[in-house]
């Protein structure tokens, strides 16, 4: 038999080896995880680049795939950094692998922090390519570089902590459906990555400010295109408002292993 | 004094508002083997679960080898392996990958050597690249037994390691237990092998309704409890049974040539030999069973009432 004696301790290791395995998760199943929304973005594109797009005008001095594709690119690190964290914590739930998390000396802030940065990981990969995708149709003149991607890095930050937020809570499949399609397509589909909100009546313009999904496309679109309805500071401002809410909603159920122990 | 390799301090638990654990204290000594029993639904897996991190402590405090498993849950954790009862597994991942996620969770970096002594001694040598969802029953509690082992854990729970294994695995798997425990690790395990409990236990520990109603030496607890059976061939027919014998429970069999009686915990078969020759029943041949675990649990938890308290 071998020498019995515990190996040496390297308390950053649990949360890499997480983070590892996330990463390696949706790497395992990349035609789900990365290739199908490149797809659906790449349809969008093509849609309303090459087609509908000659015909629409929302915004002066750029084509209406210019003005959509920063939305489209946001759609896909919101979509997937959210689905990422929410349906591995949720199947581990599930499943019941969970267990082999809680046995370790994996510490809360070492839990939370691997599922967001594999979950970011993958929104932000998903937004990058479909940029590449964009370059086809049309090129963005990327006026504020840094902001853009700060932009892109917290909506993936902010989805994450949603994503671990709905696996928390969902009991089922049918409810984690719910909480996509329910909450989180209504908001995007309606957070203006379509049209601008400044061409709505001022009642819906007025309601679409409550929707948290406006500062985060409107500041992104302003750091590509260089022009938006909001300024930096209000969308980031109410954006990292957001998400340090939902990190500390996030972080307390981790901590406090809401639904992870019983 | 040595440090015990696991205390458990007036542990309770309740499951809303049901009592589950109700203020269970023991010690298991390092080196030990350590069983713990009962039907199901008295609180073994709880129990354990709290000793792993998986459930919260109701009330009451678990120290391993020392440490308290809720304020240094960092250390007790490392120095506790566990396999569960429900196959846990990750079906992403093949063996190897996920006994390399495991140590890595665990904070250290696999020494080869162990891992390959492992992969040998519980077969999985051929299977490590196949995923979890094409493994056999039989390989993936073999392949959970390498998982609970991996980061070389002091003290080892093995929660119904056999349960729905076959023979040959369950005798391999209870060989492998023996072998890593003359190295020194601490075992704490529950089945529903009796047989086996008593052959592999030093000490067993019976639960019932969340409280301890027993705790012994394997030994001690078989030979205080047990009852024996005794079948006495006589040499020649009796027509009728002395009352001293029918208040023993004693009955007339094989045309009144055979008695057969279970002996209460007080008599000796010398007694009832003294007994027999008393009666003018000369005794031709005797055969004695003695009761194993298997009896003195059904006794002792038949008996233990929804309340009743362990004394030692």
């Amino acid at each position: 038999m071998s020498d019995l004696r515990p190996p040496e301790f390297i308390s950053w290791l649990p949360f890499y080896t997480l983070f590892q395995k996330e990463v390696r998760r949706f790497l395992r199943v990349a035609s789900q995880t990365l290739v199908t929304p490149v797809i659906t973005a790449a349809l969008y594109l093509f849609i309303f680049g090459a087609t509908l797009g000659e015909r629409i005008s929302v915004l002066e001095g750029f084509s209406y795939a210019q003005f959509v594709i920063p939305g489209l690119i946001l759609m896909g690190v919101i979509n997937n950094s959210f689905s990422n964290a929410a349906s591995s914590l949720f199947m581990s739930r599930y499943l019941g692998n969970i267990v082999d998390l809680l046995v370790t000396p994996l510490t809360p802030a070492q839990f939370i922090m691997a599922y967001t940065l594999a979950a970011m990981l993958r929104g932000l990969a998903v937004g990058v390519v479909v940029w590449l995708i964009s370059l086809l149709f049309a090129p963005l003149p990327w006026a504020y570089p840094l902001t853009t991607i700060a932009m892109a890095t917290l909506a993936s930050f902010l989805f994450a902590q949603f994503g671990i937020i709905t696996a928390i809570y969902a009991n089922s499949f049918d409810s984690l459906a719910m909480y996509t399609n329910f909450i989180l397509l209504p908001l995007i589909y309606l957070g203006g990555v379509f049209y601008p909100i400044s061409i709505l009546p001022p009642a819906w313009a007025g309601l679409s400010h409550l929707n948290p999904l406006f500062y985060l496309i409107d500041g992104f679109r302003h750091a590509l295109l260089g022009t938006g309805d909001l300024s930096f500071t209000t969308a980031f401002a109410v954006s990292g408002l957001i998400a340090l809410a939902l990190f500390a909603w996030a972080a307390t159920l981790i901590a406090r292993s809401y639904r992870l122990r019983t | 004094m040595i440090t015990p390799a696991l205390a458990i301090h007036e542990l309770t638990k309740d499951y809303d508002g049901q009592p589950a654990v109700k203020g269970l204290s023991f010690t298991i000594a390092p080196g030990e083997i350590f069983g713990l029993l009962g039907p199901n639904g008295a609180g073994k897996s709880t129990t354990i679960n709290m000793i792993a991190g998986v459930t919260r402590l109701g009330g009451g405090r678990i120290e391993v080898f020392g440490f308290d498993n809720c304020r240094d849950y960092r250390t007790t954790r490392r120095l506790v392996g566990v396999m569960h009862q429900e196959v846990v597994i990750d079906n992403f991942f093949t063996i190897d990958q996920t006994l390399k996620f495991h140590a890595g969770y665990y904070g250290v970096r696999v020494d080869p050597a162990w891992r390959q002594m492992l992969i040998e001694r519980l077969g999985l040598g051929p299977h490590l690249h196949k995923v979890m969802i094409k493994l056999s029953g039989g390989l993936k509690r073999r392949f959970m037994i390498a998982k609970a082992m991996l980061h070389k854990p002091r003290l080892l729970i093995l929660d119904e390691p056999t349960a729905g294994v076959d023979v040959e695995l369950r005798h391999t798997l209870w060989e492998f237990v023996r072998e890593i425990n003359r190295q020194g690790i601490t075992i704490l395990l529950t089945t529903h092998y009796l047989e086996e409990a008593e052959q592999m236990c030093d000490r067993i520990a019976i639960m019932h309704h969340g409280e301890l109603i027993a705790l012994e030496a394997t030994g001690a607890l078989v030979e205080r409890l047990g009852t024996r059976g005794v079948i006495v061939h006589l040499r020649g027919p009796v027509e009728a049974l002395p009352t001293e014998l029918l208040a023993w429970g004693a009955q007339l069999d094989g045309g009144g040539r055979t008695v057969r009686l279970t002996l209460p915990p007080a008599q000796t078969t010398g007694d009832l030999l003294d007994l027999l020759g008393r009666c003018g029943m000369p005794v031709a041949d005797l055969e004695t069973k003695r009761a194993g675990l298997e009896e003195v649990f059904l006794q002792i938890t038949k008996d233990a009432p929804a309340n009743g308290e362990y004394t030692p």
